[in-house]
């Protein structure tokens, strides 16, 4: 099941698709300090975080995490969504917490 | 891939948002160059930490990169206000960034040990009110 497949079945928001289509998510990684992504995520990490700027854009990049999920009802501002665009970064939303929103995608996938 | 090929950029000190242009520009350079997947990770995330470093503690500097057959050199150097003491800077957690780089999700005190962790050789040399020069290397096998 791609990224974007996995957003239609939890209805997740699909804020920029990305290369999303073309990616699967083989782990779930929940952090906000960007450092911290960069150390312990794995490539192909679904990445949930509310750290919705511009530079999570570029660790999604760095760390060849397969989305970026934004919890909690965050949102994504023009210039993050073109950054977005333009690097192929997947990017999803939804109201709920981090918590719940790894576990339906864990319960989904079957990934722990 | 039989050259060796150099890339160098000038970080700026003041945009945030354009920090981490050197490394995804070397990240495209590295998977043109056929090198495998995994070194180039290994490589955008220590590049990444160090670009940002220059940009927040000392308002920008210049990087250099050598690729060869054999291993990828980086070389940063900035003429900020240095670290005191590099032992402690070292140190998973130590982070003196400032409220406002801190609300965009850094300083958790990680960049330098990250860059450890994914390099195969590291030296840092600063001198306080003079500089930070720091010299990676990521071998390819
Ligand atoms: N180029 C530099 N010039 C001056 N001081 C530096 C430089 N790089 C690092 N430091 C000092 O070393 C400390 C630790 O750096 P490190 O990259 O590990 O953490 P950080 O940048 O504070 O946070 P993080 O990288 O996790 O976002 C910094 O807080 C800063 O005091
Ligand atoms: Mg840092």
């Amino acid at each position: 099941m791609n990224v974007l497949e996995v957003a239609k079945e939890l209805s997740l928001s699909v804020v920029v698709p990305g290369e999303g289509a073309a990616r699967e998510i083989k782990g779930i990684y929940c952090c906000d300090l960007l450092s911290i992504v960069m150390g312990r995520a794995k490539a192909d990490d679904a990445w949930i975080t509310v750290m919705s700027n511009i530079n999570a854009v570029a660790v999604a990049v760095l760390a060849d995490v397969s989305c970026i999920i934004l919890s909690e009802g965050m949102e994504f501002d023009e210039a993050c969504k073109e950054r977005a665009e333009m690097e192929g970064v997947c990017v999803l939303s939804s109201d709920l917490p981090t918590f719940e929103l790894s576990r339906k995608i864990d319960l989904l996938l079957n990934l722990s | 891939m039989n050259n060796t090929v150099k890339l160098h950029y000038i970080v700026d000190g003041e945009d945030f948002t354009r920090a981490g242009e050197a490394s995804a520009d070397v990240k495209k350079n590295l998977r043109k160059l056929g090198v495998p997947p995994d070194v180039i990770r290994k490589v955008a995330i220590a590049l990444y930490e160090g670009e940002i470093n220059m940009v927040i503690h000392a308002n920008g500097g210049v990087i250099d990169v050598e690729v060869s057959p054999e291993c990828i050199s980086m070389a940063l150097k900035d003429q900020g206000k240095g670290i005191e003491d590099v032992e402690k800077a070292m140190q998973e957690g130590y982070s003196t960034a400032p409220d406002e780089v801190r609300s965009l999700g850094f300083g958790a005190g990680m960049g330098l040990p990250n860059m450890k962790k994914y390099t195969d050789s590291m030296k840092i040399e600063s001198t306080v009110g003079v500089g930070t020069n720091v010299y990676m290397t990521v071998s390819i096998s």
